[in-house]
């Protein structure tokens, strides 16, 4: 046993960066100004509040004044879909897929609840949506299209571009949840057809609390948190200062280490896959190879249980997630994984490792070698292997 | 991350009595791989007694180590001691459960009856073979939910679907569910657990015979009942030994609409699923003119 923790649950939040840190203890500290205060003291916060907009901003090749502080990518995402909804009131249709974060299906399936009717656009064995099925359900009462950047699950990349042209040309408002994608692959919205664009801070680097809305200068907005006049009244709440401090930080880092994630990252990533499947038998690697977030590794193994997995590389000291039934606290497997249509056999033994920038290959040596004696053990136990 | 004892986390790390028993006398098995947990106990049986036990498991660490408790409870008891054996022993041996996790320990109860039962020669109770099915996500039967009931003292729905699974996919059933507990907490469904099978269609066997014997044709009723209990008995375990399975959408006469779920969807011979193995085996096993349509979604 060791006490050493090897990380690979980056895609459900990520540690804090010590530079991040570093940039927000201040506010912790001494620089308590509340930002909406008349005096110097509380100006030290509101420059600090201003500069992290501009980092948001310039990650996504944003205007600051496009960017919203919230508290978390539910927040944003939330916030964005009731607003393109209450700015239209006389449409009560909107079109999402299948394989959203519960940030986004959870609203869809209320919404279906409250009269809104809904499209759930369905995906292939790789987990991929087709475009002409999207064509072809948007309509005159379509209020707003919500697809994901990139899955949590999978890593799988959506065609953002290509959804996003559609929806212009019809003049329908289009949100994207990039939760998953910021800090991990490049996002230019100058040149992106988008509306709406999530993001959560504790995915990147920057410590749970706060996350991020991007409204494009003249989407319909209403806001959802009504208050003060913080945000320029699209979010009131007086301001997490130390929060969005190290959001700005974090988003700034990111766009300096991007080049690394798609490199290195991906190079370890790509390692560990070529290892297992190599070393394993009888494992399938979940989601679109050709489309992936570089990061993000879904695995499954035949005739073992996701959770037992989860607990024996927990000896290890190893971090991971899964897609199994016994994880996710309900009694059925991953909705993202049945949605692709990946057999029963499968999908209550898939494993979702998620790097970083702060793993090494060392930790990736070391996991690969575990989980194979891992799998080894727990087949030995499974009455289904042959 | 649930909580664990230490005993249970030892237990799933260390199982004891894992493997197949090759001169097994009876063995007994419970869950199902689409379900993501099933457990195979195999028993050694001298005079009445059970001199050895082992177990293969597929599951979480709760299943493992249910398993593992199970068959260390076991050995040493005469198998009239063994029937008495109830999942909250199980549980209670691991020094306890975390409470969504007791269904692991029901299935380790319902793998030990399995197991005496088929030593004895009775038949089989695969669960969801008998009564009516209150789940159609997880194929619980009235009859084990009840049970759950009432050897556990549960008061919520939610309990139930900690023990059961019951109630945990779509929630659909989450009413009927509250409608058993209350008539447990009644009394009415007194009998049912004690029989097991009031109120439930005659066994498969009873059919064959009435529909050989050129019966009278089927009431609704009778239609609906054998309907379930054919697709819950031969049609399901089969699709599901290829990952895949089947839910009953609608009866209205003599159509049945079915839905395939996991890989059924996708398999481009679904269409030849449903017409050809299980139109088929509803028309040989129920009524000849039983016509199943794919619902659409
Ligand atoms: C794709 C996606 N959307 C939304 C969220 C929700 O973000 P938060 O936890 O910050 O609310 C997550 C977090 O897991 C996510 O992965
Ligand atoms: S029918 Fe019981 S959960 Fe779906």
């Amino acid at each position: 046993m060791n006490n050493r923790i090897i990380y690979f649950d980056n895609n459900a939040t990520t540690g804090t960066a010590p530079e991040v840190l570093e940039a927000m203890l201040p506010f912790l500290k001494d620089q308590y100004g509340n930002p909406s205060s008349m005096y110097a003291f509380a100006g030290v916060s509101q420059k600090a509040v201003n500069k992290a907009r501009t980092q948001t901003a310039a990650l996504l090749g944003a205007r600051a004044e496009e960017i919203t502080f919230t508290s978390c990518g539910t927040e944003s995402d939330a916030t964005a879909i009731m607003a393109a909804l209450r700015a239209q009131p006389d449409k009560k249709h909107v079109v999402t897929s299948r394989v959203e974060h519960p940030a986004v299906l959870t609203l869809g399936q209320h919404l279906e609840k409250e009269g809104w009717s809904v499209t759930w656009l369905g995906v292939d064995d790789k987990g991929r949506l087709s475009l002409d099925e999207l064509a072809g359900a948007l309509s005159k009462d379509t209020a707003l299209v919500s697809v994901m950047f990139a899955n949590n699950e999978t890593g799988n990349i959506y065609p953002v571009a290509e959804i996003g042209a559609l929806c212009r040309d019809r003049g329908i408002p289009f949100h994207v949840d990039a939760v998953q994608a910021v800090g991990k692959i490049p996002i230019d919205l100058s040149s992106l057809p988008v509306d709406y664009l999530a993001l959560s801070g504790h995915k990147l680097h920057a410590p749970k609390g706060v996350g991020a809305l991007y409204v494009r200068r003249g989407a319909p907005f209403r806001p959802f948190l009504r208050g003060g006049h913080q945000e320029r009244g699209r979010r009131a709440g007086t301001e997490a200062v130390p929060n969005i401090v190290a959001l700005g930080a974090a988003c700034e880092l990111a766009a300096a280490r991007i080049g690394e994630e798609n490199t290195r990252v991906r190079a370890l990533r790509d390692t560990l896959q070529q290892r297992l499947t190599t070393d394993i038998p009888d494992c399938i690697v979940n989601g679109d190879p050709d489309n992936r977030l570089p990061n993000t590794l879904n695995i499954s193994f035949k005739y073992v249980e996701g959770e037992a997995i989860l607990l024996h590389l927990d000896r290890y000291g190893i971090c991971a997630g899964s897609g199994s039934a016994c994880t996710s606290g309900s009694l059925e497997p991953s909705h993202v994984l049945r949605a692709m249509g990946v057999p029963f056999t499968y999908a209550h033994g898939s494993l979702r490792l998620s790097l970083s920038r702060y793993n090494t290959r060392e930790e990736v040596d070391y996991a690969t070698e575990k989980l194979s004696q891992i799998i080894d053990r727990l087949r030995e136990i499974s009455p289904f292997k042959e | 991350m649930w909580e664990y004892t230490e005993k249970m986390r030892d237990y799933f790390l260390n199982p004891r009595n894992v493997g197949e028993m090759k001169d097994a006398d009876a063995v007994g098995e419970a869950g199902s791989l689409a379900c993501g947990d099933a457990l195979k106990l195999y028993l050694k049986v001298k005079d009445g007694v059970i001199a050895d036990a082992s177990f293969l498991t597929f599951g979480c660490a709760s299943a493992i180590a249910s398993g593992s408790a199970l068959t260390e409870i076991v050995k040493g008891k005469t198998l009239d001691e063994a029937m008495t054996v109830s999942n909250s022993d199980i549980a209670r041996y691991l020094d306890g459960l975390p409470k969504e996790k007791m269904h692991c320990s029901v299935m380790g109860r319902e793998a030990l009856e399995a197991a005496v039962r088929a030593y004895r020669g009775e038949p089989a109770l695969p669960a969801g073979s008998e009564g009516r099915i209150v789940c159609k996500c997880f194929g619980v039967t009235e009859e084990q939910v009840v049970r759950a009931v009432r050897e556990n003292n549960l008061t919520t729905a939610e309990d139930v679907t900690n023990f059961t699974k019951a109630g945990g996919g779509c929630g659909e059933c989450l009413r009927e569910i509250e409608a058993v507990i209350a008539d447990v907490v009644s009394g009415k469904s007194g009998d049912a657990a004690e029989k097991g099978t009031a109120g439930a269609p005659a066994g498969l066997a009873d059919w064959r015979k009435r529909k050989s014997a050129g019966a009278a044709p089927l009431s609704n009723v009778q239609r609906m009942q054998r309907v379930m209990t054919v697709l819950d008995e031969i049609i399901r375990p089969r699709l599901r030994q290829d990952g895949g399975d089947i839910e009953l959408v609608d009866i209205d006469g003599r159509t049945v609409s079915v839905a395939l779920r996991g890989t059924c969807t996708s398999c481009p011979s679904s269409r030849l699923t449903i017409e050809g193995f299980v139109q088929q085996t509803l028309q040989e096993q129920v009524e000849a003119g039983i016509v199943v349509r794919e619902a659409v979604s």
